[in-house]
């Protein structure tokens, strides 16, 4: 290499360089190749260990647990989702699904006001303020803040006590006494559980919808209101329409989560099993992996029609 | 006959410390096409934007047909505005989007499709109703949000730059459709730009901005003969501006004034009842049916000189580089206030 040379190019100096430069060329040559680099570890991830275990799953869903010997062989038979047809397995798979009908219902309403301030109002240190505030629970570990409601929810806890204060015990033991609702303390029913529901995947519903508020240009809001909407009305022609897909992301979160959970269930609220302490039981205590398997695939199928439901809903396209 | 369509009896706009629109007073009368002209951040949008209610003046009052309109809020002002990026509706259909101002007034759905078709077809989309806003050109954006805004028969339209996103011949068109629309519908339009050449072309008569307050308001043939500031000078077409000595050597005032460039012709000495100067040629630029020639004069101050293509001899004409002497009648100059007047 003739250090005379006047055109010797810079970069073809060091050995290097040259071979960092070769594998870029043939890189940005075989764009396929390239591709192929980039995926081929996050598809044997999802391929290999996330979908392949769920077939796994899926087949065991088939597999014959015997009562005698309590051992599991892999002979074909449908008496597993037979079995959650049954009367007790039915109210499991119906208690779970109401609960996160319910959770996601009221995260939306409770949701939409603050991500609505949050995106269209709050600047500067408020709007610090808010995010910090929102994500700040989900820094505490979860089972912390379940225990915490359950002191919090019990008889002779704050939530009592502030009730007694402000007169209103006879109210809150009136709605104690509803059937469905109630239970012998706060902490000890169905309510409980879906304000600590509602608490802990209420940020997961906040999020979304605020994004999708922010991403709706200002100016279509004035648009509307300047060929006369009222503010009701652009409201609802307008900002929830596009606002609605962030709704239906943030409600696959609280649905889905609140459907696979079971240690709230566990800690807050009636006996009375959830999907998710159904599947711990017949996997961890009998060893029923069969039965396990199927009912896990009973909230796959459900977020998976709620999924093809919301795509009907336009609701992905319409942004 | 006329009546006043829009008045502004000195109206400002403060944003903490900044005065966007300071102390504004102006009158467009019925069936006018107005024209609010400035550079970005003189004011003219908020003009506008106080106009169609999505701001609130800090002072003054704004009269919609003869109402006080301040203090109330879009959605109660008879006016109409066609938004810069459009503003269309994304999860709605053209159809649904013209029909918008119909629909929130409650009007029957049939009703209310077969009015937007209508307007639809007076901006020549007929048939585009059904495609949604993001499938259409630019262009045709435009003109969806034209019909939109025109479908609640606004007595006032209010634009505000809607051609600034169109290429050069798409403006030139537009611009030309939405004078021969205005004719026919009749209504006052306001509009704002920051194109002198658009302002000119279309408009009956040009409002010029200038922080936050207005320069001028004037025909635009009087706006361009007779310009009153240095800054509309300036802005509106190109002009020589001179003051300072060069303006008290050639006229014995220091008060500034402006000669356009196609008034001004190379001479060959002093002529008596012309204004003459001597300089040194520095530019020549061809324009196609014009040339631009740049004469530098005492040392910093630039004339300009638009010659047409064709008309004098080319072999004649000066060559960059040459000492040339260039003149004017004095009835070109016009005597401007000076800046900050």
């Amino acid at each position: 290499m003739g250090t005379s040379s006047p055109m010797a190019l810079p970069a073809s100096g060091q050995p290097r360089n040259r071979l960092s430069r070769l594998v870029a060329n043939v890189l940005y040559r075989h764009g396929t190749l390239y591709l192929l680099l980039l995926l081929t570890p996050p598809l044997l991830w999802f391929g290999v260990v996330y979908l392949g275990s769920l077939l796994s799953l899926l087949v065991q869903s088939f597999y014959t647990f015997d009562d005698f010997t309590m051992g599991v062989t892999p002979d074909f038979t449908w008496a597993n989702y037979a079995a959650l047809l049954d009367a007790a397995n039915h109210d499991i798979v119906l208690r779970t699904l109401g609960m996160a009908g319910a959770v996601t219902v009221a995260s939306a309403l409770l949701g939409f006001p603050v991500a609505y301030y949050m995106a269209r109002y709050a600047t500067g240190w408020r709007k610090g303020f808010f995010y910090i505030a929102v994500m700040l629970p989900m820094w505490a570990s979860y089972i912390v803040k379940a225990y915490s409601w359950t002191v919090l929810l019990s008889k002779g806890g704050i939530v009592y006590w502030l009730v007694e204060r402000v007169y209103l015990m006879p109210a809150l033991e009136w709605v104690l006494s509803l059937p469905g609702v109630g239970g012998s303390s706060l902490s000890t029913s169905n309510l409980g559980r879906f304000l600590v529901f509602t608490y802990v995947w209420l940020p997961f519903m906040i999020l979304p919808i605020q994004a999708a508020i922010e991403r709706v240009p200002g100016n279509l809001l004035q648009a509307a209101a300047d060929l006369g909407a009222r503010p009701a009305q652009s409201f609802r022609t307008v900002l929830l329409p596009l606002a609605f897909p962030g709704v239906v992301a943030g409600s696959i979160f609280t649905f889905s989560l609140t459907l696979g959970d079971y240690i709230i269930p566990q800690l807050v609220g009636p006996p009375g099993l959830f999907i998710g302490n159904m599947v711990y039981t017949m996997q961890g205590s009998i060893g029923n992996m069969p039965m396990a398997a199927s009912f896990t695939v009973v909230p796959i199928v459900i977020v998976g029609l709620y999924l093809t439901v919301a795509r009907r809903l336009g609701a992905f396209d319409a942004l | 006959m006329s009546s006043t369509a829009v008045e502004l009896r000195n109206v400002s706009r403060y944003y903490g410390g900044v005065r966007a629109v300071d102390g504004v007073s102006l009158s467009i009368q019925d069936g006018e096409f107005f024209s609010m002209l400035g550079p970005s951040g003189s004011g003219k949008t908020t003009c506008l934007r106080l106009i169609a209610g999505f701001e609130q003046p800090t002072a003054g009052s704004i009269l919609l047909h003869g109402q006080e309109a301040a203090g109330l809020p879009p959605y109660e002002r008879d006016v109409n505005t066609v938004f810069q990026d459009y503003a269309l509706f994304p999860h709605m259909s053209v159809l649904d989007n013209v029909a918008y101002g119909r629909m929130v007034k409650g009007v029957a759905k049939a009703a209310r499709h077969r009015e937007a078709e209508e307007a639809l077809e007076l901006v020549a989309l007929g048939g585009f109703g059904a495609r949604r806003p993001g499938q259409l050109s630019g262009g045709q954006r435009q003109r969806v949000a034209l019909a939109r805004a025109l479908i609640n028969k606004p007595r006032v339209l209010l634009l505000d730059e809607p051609l600034g996103a169109l290429d050069l011949k798409l403006r030139e068109q537009m611009q030309a459709e939405l004078k021969s629309l205005q004719r026919r519908l009749g209504i006052t339009f306001v509009y704002v730009t920051h194109d002198q050449g658009e302002a000119l072309s279309m408009s009956d008569r040009v409002a010029v901005f200038n922080l936050g307050r207005i320069e001028q308001v004037e025909t635009p043939r009087n706006l361009y003969a007779r310009p009153r500031t240095v800054f509309v000078a300036g802005f509106v077409g190109t002009a020589n501006v001179v003051k300072g000595d060069l303006a008290r050597r050639l006229t014995g005032s220091e008060q500034p004034f402006s000669v356009r460039p196609e008034h001004v012709r190379f001479a060959q000495g002093a002529e008596g009842n012309r204004v003459s100067v001597e300089g040194r040629l520095v530019e020549v630029q061809y324009h196609g049916a014009t040339s631009r020639y740049e004469v530098q004069v005492e040392g910093h101050h630039v004339l300009t000189l638009s010659l047409l293509n064709g008309e004098a001899d080319e072999a004649a004409l000066p060559r960059r580089g040459d000492t040339v002497r260039v003149a004017w009648a004095r009835e070109a100059m016009v005597r401007l206030e000076p800046e900050g007047g």
